[in-house]
């Protein structure tokens, strides 16, 4: 019960400081819009390119929506050391992690079904399997904002966490299969796609809105819990390594 | 490293009987900590503050609201309740940090520099909070560059210099050795080379320094004849331009145990940023 209310009260007050402040909101809705729009218009293939684009669309509302709070929120609190407050409260530095990650995860989660609400609007979503694009976005959500945690952890500064994640976010964008697929990629670059966590997760929601996948889906999920549970370990070890003296 | 927040170079920890060796978090509960740096949340008003904390250690909702509004009134803030931390002043911020660390209940209490850089009325109160919850039993660490603070406040004292316990003892000990000096010292118009030493070999049963430019520093077991020392000095041609008592405090142990003169110390303290 103690636990709860502790991790409660982290999740409420990031949410409250942070993710529900009028910018943050209006960046969940704008940037999603515009990546569905800037794609839409780009494809010049009329409303039948929706589905194609879907997957990307999502999955890139998910990548910047997570990374790019929590990046600064982590930072700024390091920075100011209200984050040693919590650091210093009797409570795991598992459940710490998870608290100070579940806003950025939900925030992620909500950002995807901005263009999937838009994309209702325009065609016919009832092919698509939503019991593989759910579980698909949730674990997107977590082993981006795990990303987001890693490079956080290794930035001291707003600006620097900024500057690695664009450093991991835009090659994702070309190499995770989000709009090209990675099979078209050169054979020498091919190999960056495998060890990406973002490309399982596109690859199934590639395979569940348009039925065309390179892996099975069985070994996309179980890759990309993998990814989440390393990222998490790994980010908590660097707090402990670099934040706690 | 007994708050949890750097890891311990070699030895062990034990707090109220548990040992918390690499392990801090299984006495954090019995821990409250006041950083030197008031560090709330901005974003949130006082008592929101006030109420995350208490929640971290899983206070519920009633019982946090009731002493986060119990503290504020202790700390003279309930005017500024539902202000944002951001828009406190500096004496109120480091209240409000100070209500934070205590909200609780901890039986175990770091303050770290707790009053520096506070106004003199702000300063006062948290003395006289710190002094009350020393009576109620709590065990206080307090880290402090006002000596002073610490003399009053105090039972047991460590000096610490370039990171090492030069000397710990309990107050009334350290301050042993200089309780009943008799300590005058002269303002002068010049405070030459051997003066002291003249000054030491026609008045044996007393003891000079000059560390300062133009002051001597008499000091005795009995009080001190200022007349005959003032006549002595008088037939050099050295103007005695002012004598004061100087009541022995712990600064002068301080100073006695580390080599740290007077001088030095007062930079320190201004650098501190204290106005007390």
């Amino acid at each position: 019960m103690k636990r709860w209310i502790a991790f409660s009260s982290i999740f409420v007050k990031d949410m409250r400081a942070y993710y529900l402040k009028p910018p943050n909101v209006s960046w969940g809705i704008i940037f999603p819009l515009a990546w569905t729009g800037m794609f839409f218009i780009r494809s010049g293939m009329g409303l039948e390119s929706v589905l194609e684009l879907l997957p990307g669309v999502v999955t890139i509302s998910i990548l910047f929506g997570t990374t790019s709070l929590l990046s600064v929120t982590l930072t700024f609190e390091r920075r100011n050391r209200s984050f040693d407050r919590l650091l210093l409260a009797p409570i795991s530095l598992e459940l710490l992690m998870l608290a100070k990650t579940s806003d950025a995860i939900l925030f992620g989660i909500v950002n995807a079904f901005v263009p999937i609400v838009i994309a209702a609007f325009l065609v016919d979503l009832s092919g698509i399997a939503w019991s593989l694009v759910i579980p698909a976005i949730i674990l997107v959500g977590i082993v981006s904002t795990f990303l987001g945690l890693f490079i956080s952890v290794s930035a001291s500064e707003v600006f620097e966490a900024q500057t690695f994640s664009n450093f991991f976010r835009f090659p994702m964008i070309f190499l995770c299969g989000l709009f090209f697929p990675i099979l078209s990629l050169p054979i020498f670059v091919r190999w960056l796609s495998y060890i990406l966590p973002v490309t399982y997760g596109v690859d199934i929601l590639h395979g569940a809105v348009n039925g065309e996948h390179i892996m099975s889906f069985a070994l996309d999920f179980i890759v990309l819990g993998a990814f989440c549970i390393v990222l998490f370990l790994l980010s908590l070890h660097n707090v402990k390594r670099k934040w706690i003296l | 490293m007994l708050t949890g927040l750097a890891g311990l170079d070699a030895g062990k920890i034990s707090i109220s009987g548990i040992d918390c060796t690499g392990n801090p978090k299984a006495v954090q509960h019995l821990t409250g900590i006041v950083p030197d740096e008031s560090n709330l949340y901005p974003e949130l008003t006082g008592f929101e503050n006030l109420c995350f904390c208490a929640a971290l250690y899983g206070i519920g909702k009633i019982e946090r609201q009731k002493r986060a509004r119990e503290l504020l009134e202790t700390f003279g803030l309930t005017d500024a309740a539902n202000r944002k931390f951001a828009g406190y002043s500096k004496g109120m911020k480091r209240k409000l940090t100070f209500a934070a660390g205590i909200i609780h209940q901890p039986p175990i209490l770091f303050l770290d520099e707790p009053t520096t850089g506070i106004d003199v009325a702000s300063a006062r109160q948290v003395r006289q909070i710190i002094a009350g919850l020393h009576r109620k039993g709590t065990t206080i660490f307090l880290t402090t560059h006002y000596i002073e603070e610490a003399e009053r406040l105090c039972e047991r004292i460590a000096f610490i210099v370039h990171g090492r316990i030069a000397r710990t003892d309990r107050t009334a000990d350290l301050l042993q050795p200089v309780q009943g000096k008799h300590v005058i010292i002269f303002s002068v118009s010049n405070s030459g080379d051997n003066l002291t030493g003249e000054m030491a070999s026609a008045f044996p049963q007393y003891q000079f320094q000059s560390s300062v430019p133009n002051q001597i520093r008499i000091e005795s077991g009995e009080p001190v004849n200022v007349g005959p020392l003032v006549r002595f000095l008088e037939e050099r041609k050295i103007q005695v331009t002012e004598a004061r008592r100087h009541v022995p405090s712990l600064e002068d142990v301080f100073v006695q145990v580390t080599g740290i003169e007077a001088g030095l110390m007062r930079r320190e303290k201004e650098k501190a940023g204290g106005n007390q």
